[in-house]
């Protein structure tokens, strides 16, 4: 993934997060993606997120896949380790990670293509574990790198570029997601940062699986009338359910929570999220509904966004593998080693 | 011919019938009568009612290969007996169960064919359905006591053991025991003519399989992590790996200083691997060929990105799913060269028990010190069988070697920071840690990378990388464990094996040396090859290379990476599937000797 250094200067007045870093200091290369990618702005909200929720930078780790979401790790954070693995197989290096550190961020960037197909394995078992990570979907519903093929994300029904009608049913991750036991399903638009900032903030926040699927349109190669990832189809039919905002631990709630209309739900990783309804018709932790209620207004052609499922206190990954509060890579080598003696009686019993 | 405290019994059983116990009863009696013993078992890929062999050879000159012959058939399974009686050596004895008379396909008259009652004993003798199928094979293991005069206190002492806890269960097979012995006692020709005697004491050593061998192996360096997808023959190391964690890494309230993950597959258990060394932890997965194919994309990106991983292949016959229960060498080349493009891997080949314990934990070094993936290539008989083996021992003051890795002071006090740079000059940049400081941050990437750690399309910033890679390799070879070298006086040509090669070759390097043939012998045990494999391949005109896959695949290893040629290597393979005996040794070596000859 190409990338260019990108010059640090530091406007005085730029505003400064608790740690007293500014945006600038969560910004990564220059990005080499079309102008006007989807990606592009999903990062923008990315480091406005991390800024906001003052996250050190190098407490937080990169992951992703292979495709052009998955080079978008480079352009946020460089004081940040990345790790840009094969394609479909970042949840497998995130999950080997975080069993070894729980104490860093993890954030893992992915896309339609290496989530969907390849990786669908992986992304299924990462949730299936619930991971203690966000994991981006930056979906547009084609292969940008090999030029414009069809992901497992295309409609039914939609065309490409060329014209060519797309037979087969698409795979939602969220349905999936759903399906799978994600403990926090999420969709947005990269053109609504508005909405996916504080999405965002939610899914750094929660702790376990969260998973976020963010319509992206391509530019080059999935923006055209026929698409249903493109800018136009998005902004026409999103059909938002509800409004999050990110609360932090110690801040004040001032907003008003309307009976019926607004809720808040604390979180397990701290702070809360105040959920207020627009057009959502089910109760927030009903996976069944939840399911039921996306799959039939999607099928009406509505791209529903907002946070769609949230359950909080599932067991992670770390809590399900009986892991201590020093992560595994810290533990010293004498806490380790049994040492000889033991080493000699284990041995009498294989006489 | 056998001879007193010389000779081999095979058991025919039928898979899911709990012979095993009998099986290792017999073994450790004379294990414990200090004879040299080995004990393999020969099973299909199925949990009930297929045939299943299983070999005991006691050998007082304490050779552990395969005898190549069989002077006992206990022959427990109807379905098999042809083929059991077949394989019988001239002179040898059969041993079966007479409740049912076979006459008529029992016939051989260079054997004694010897009948025992055995289901009829214990019908008579127990109550229960589950007893009378068990105990027949206790009830066998009686009838050699009496045959072989092994000692009766012995087996009586071990059954003491392995059921302190299961009062009736001891009862019922020291009467299985008695039984079998007394009726022998009374109706069979006792002792034969060769017999167990016993010998000093087996002292310090140990009977232990290459698995659990290794799993310790993994738990002493301080492995912290494994991940993995359940395949014949490696399951039992992360068994065993979990086994001695939940007894030495668990705390009081359940709190557990290690992680194994079951991965979803082959593809995932790398990648897991991968993540987990990166963050700083010291990280496995146990395997076979087939996850090796898996892998090989991720070992591509552990070389290319420099990340330290340990792989145990315990190898199993291919190619494909190929016989899953069977042994073989034929993974060398696909591990060697595992991925796309110019790749390379550290390989490590265990010829014992012992050696799997201590390859196992310097394996860990080695990947951290090189950051990059090493494959301990072990295979089913190594690492599925019972082996004698010397007892294993800790250096009380090892610590892990890390390598070059940058804590949070050194980074705190350094300038920048530059993954790849080659700083010192031996092809090994530094290292950093997520999370550790600001500074240390970069950016791990399979595609194309310059020396900084930065991308690139650049044709010369590519080249420095994968040269830099290069002088690593070279490197590597001067650290890596060398070969075992044993010269011989007079010799005028020499043999090379690896792995379970071993035992084999050294009771064939005697038998030679009996008929006057005098060869130098060489165990290479890491690939790279050191400086010591490449004058051994110069200072011999004639190699015998013996291994187990039909493509000489070591050979060729020899041929691209130890200056080795073609006319100077000659080939001895063995890839049936069983364990390589020492008599396929001979007579190839002492085939191509007469055709030099001739020549």
């Amino acid at each position: 993934m190409s990338y260019i250094a990108r010059p640090k200067v530091s406007h005085p007045a730029l505003a400064r997060n608790d740690l007293g870093l500014t945006m600038r200091d969560y910004e990564g290369g220059m990005s080499t993606l079309c102008a006007g990618c989807g990606h592009d702005s999903i990062t923008g909200s990315l480091i406005q997120a991390v800024f906001e929720l003052s996250i050190p930078p190098h407490r937080m780790a990169k992951l992703s896949g292979i495709g052009c979401s998955s080079k978008t790790p480079a352009y946020f954070a460089s004081s940040s380790h990345g790790f840009n693995s094969v394609h479909g197989r970042m949840p497998s290096v995130a999950t080997g990670a975080a069993a070894v550190n729980g104490d860093l961020q993890y954030i893992g960037v992915s896309g339609d293509g290496d989530s969907l197909s390849i990786g669908i394995g992986q992304f299924v078992h990462a949730m299936r574990r619930n991971l203690n990570m966000l994991y981006l979907i930056e979906d547009n519903g084609v292969y940008g790198l090999t030029k414009g093929q069809f992901s497992a994300s295309a409609d039914a029904g939609s065309t490409a570029k060329r014209g060519e009608v797309n037979e087969q049913p698409a795979i939602d991750p969220c349905l999936l997601a759903i399906a799978a036991g994600c403990g926090f399903v999420a969709r947005g638009f990269s053109g609504d940062r508005a909405q996916l900032v504080p999405l965002l903030k939610a899914g750094l926040s929660h702790r376990g699986f969260a998973m976020i699927d963010v319509i992206s349109p391509c530019v080059t190669f999935n923006d055209h009338e026929g698409s249903t990832k493109s800018y136009r189809f998005t902004r026409e039919n999103a059909f938002p359910i509800d409004h999050t905002d990110f609360i932090p631990p110690e801040a004040e709630i001032k907003a008003d929570i309307g009976r019926g209309e607004s809720q808040r739900v604390e979180l397990h990783g701290g702070g809360s999220i105040l959920l207020r309804k627009l057009a959502r018709e089910y109760d927030i932790g009903d996976r069944g509904e939840a399911y039921r209620y996306l799959d039939a207004r999607q099928g009406k052609g509505e791209v529903v966004t907002g946070l769609l499922f949230l359950q909080e206190g599932g067991a992670d990954m770390h809590e399900l593998s009986r892991l201590g509060e020093t992560p595994l890579a810290d533990l010293p080598y004498g806490r380790l080693c049994p040492g000889p003696d033991a080493l000699a009686e284990l041995q009498n019993r294989l006489r | 011919m056998p001879s007193n405290n010389d000779f081999t019994i095979r058991i025919a059983n039928v898979n899911g019938t709990g012979s095993a116990s009998a099986n290792s009863l017999l073994m450790k009696t004379l294990f414990r009568m200090g004879i040299p013993v080995a004990g393999k078992n020969f099973f299909p890929s199925n949990i009930q009612g297929l045939p299943t062999w299983y070999e005991v050879r006691a050998s007082h000159r304490g050779y552990l290969a395969r005898s190549g012959s069989v002077d006992i058939a206990v022959a427990m399974n109807a379905e098999t007996y042809q083929r059991d009686l077949r394989e019988l050596s001239s002179g040898g004895y059969l041993l079966y169960d007479s409740t049912w008379p076979r006459r008529d396909v029992l016939r051989r008259e260079d054997v004694s064919i010897l009948a025992v009652p055995l289901a009829r004993l214990c019908n008579e003798s127990f109550d229960n359905a589950r007893a009378r199928i068990l105990m027949k094979n206790i009830a066998y293991v009686g009838v050699l006591a009496a045959l072989l005069e092994l000692d009766l206190e012995i087996i009586r002492e071990l059954l003491r053991e392995t059921f302190a806890r299961k009062k009736p269960l001891l009862e019922a097979n020291q009467t299985a025991i008695g039984m079998g012995y007394d009726y022998a006692r009374e109706h069979l020709n006792c002792p034969l003519p060769f017999v167990a005697r016993s010998m000093d004491g087996p002292g310090s050593k140990i009977i232990i399989d290459g698995n659990t061998a290794a799993a310790l192996g993994c738990v002493y360096a301080g492995a912290t992590f494994g991940a993995w997808y359940p395949i014949t023959p490696s399951t039992s190391l992360m068994d065993a790996f979990r086994s001695f964690c939940a007894r030495f890494r668990t705390a009081e309230d359940g709190t557990r200083d290690y992680c194994v993950i079951q991965a979803e597959d082959e593809l995932a258990a790398i990648g897991m691997v991968l993540g987990a060394s990166w963050n700083g932890a010291r990280a496995f997965t146990p395997t076979s060929g087939p996850g090796i194919s898996l892998m090989s994309e991720f070992l591509g990106y552990g070389y290319y990105a420099e990340i330290p991983a340990v792989l145990f292949d315990v190898q199993r016959v291919g190619p494909s799913t190929g016989m899953p229960t069977r042994t073989q060498q034929g993974d060398i080349l696909s591990s060697a060269y595992a991925s796309h493009g110019d790749t390379r891997h550290v390989l490590l080949f265990p010829s014992s028990p012992k050696e799997c314990f201590e390859l196992a934990a310097a394996a860990f070094d080695l990947a951290e010190r090189l950051q990059t993936p090493v494959i301990v290539l072990s295979d089913l008989d190594l690492g599925m069988n019972d082996w004698v083996s010397e007892e294993l021992t800790w250096d009380e003051s090892y610590r892990p070697d890390r390598g070059k890795v940058l804590g949070a002071e050194e980074l705190e006090k350094a300038e920048a920071f530059h993954r790849y740079l080659d700083v010192d000059g031996d092809g090994v940049p530094y290292r950093t840690l997520p999370g550790e400081h600001p500074k240390g941050a970069f950016f791990t990437r399979g595609s194309g990378h310059n020396s900084y750690g930065g991308y690139t399309e650049n044709a010369g910033e590519y080249q420095e990388v994968v040269d830099r890679l290069r002088r690593k390799w070279d490197y590597a070879a001067n650290i890596v464990p060398a070969a075992e070298i044993r010269a011989a006086k007079g010799a005028q040509a020499g043999l090379i094996t690896i792995g379970t090669g071993d035992s084999a070759c050294r009771e064939a390097l005697d038998i030679l040396a009996g008929r006057g043939v005098a060869l130098d012998y060489m165990r290479i045990r890491a690939f790279p090859f050191g400086e010591e494999v490449w004058r051994f391949l110069r200072e011999h005109s004639r190699l015998y290379v013996v291994e187990q896959n039909r493509d000489a695949q070591l050979r060729t290893l020899l041929i691209n990476e130890a200056g080795g040629r073609a006319e100077q290597l000659v080939q001895v393979l063995h890839y049936n599937g069983m364990p390589l005996p020492a008599t396929a040794v001979v007579s190839a070596i002492e085939a191509d000797m007469t055709r030099v000859q001739a020549a």
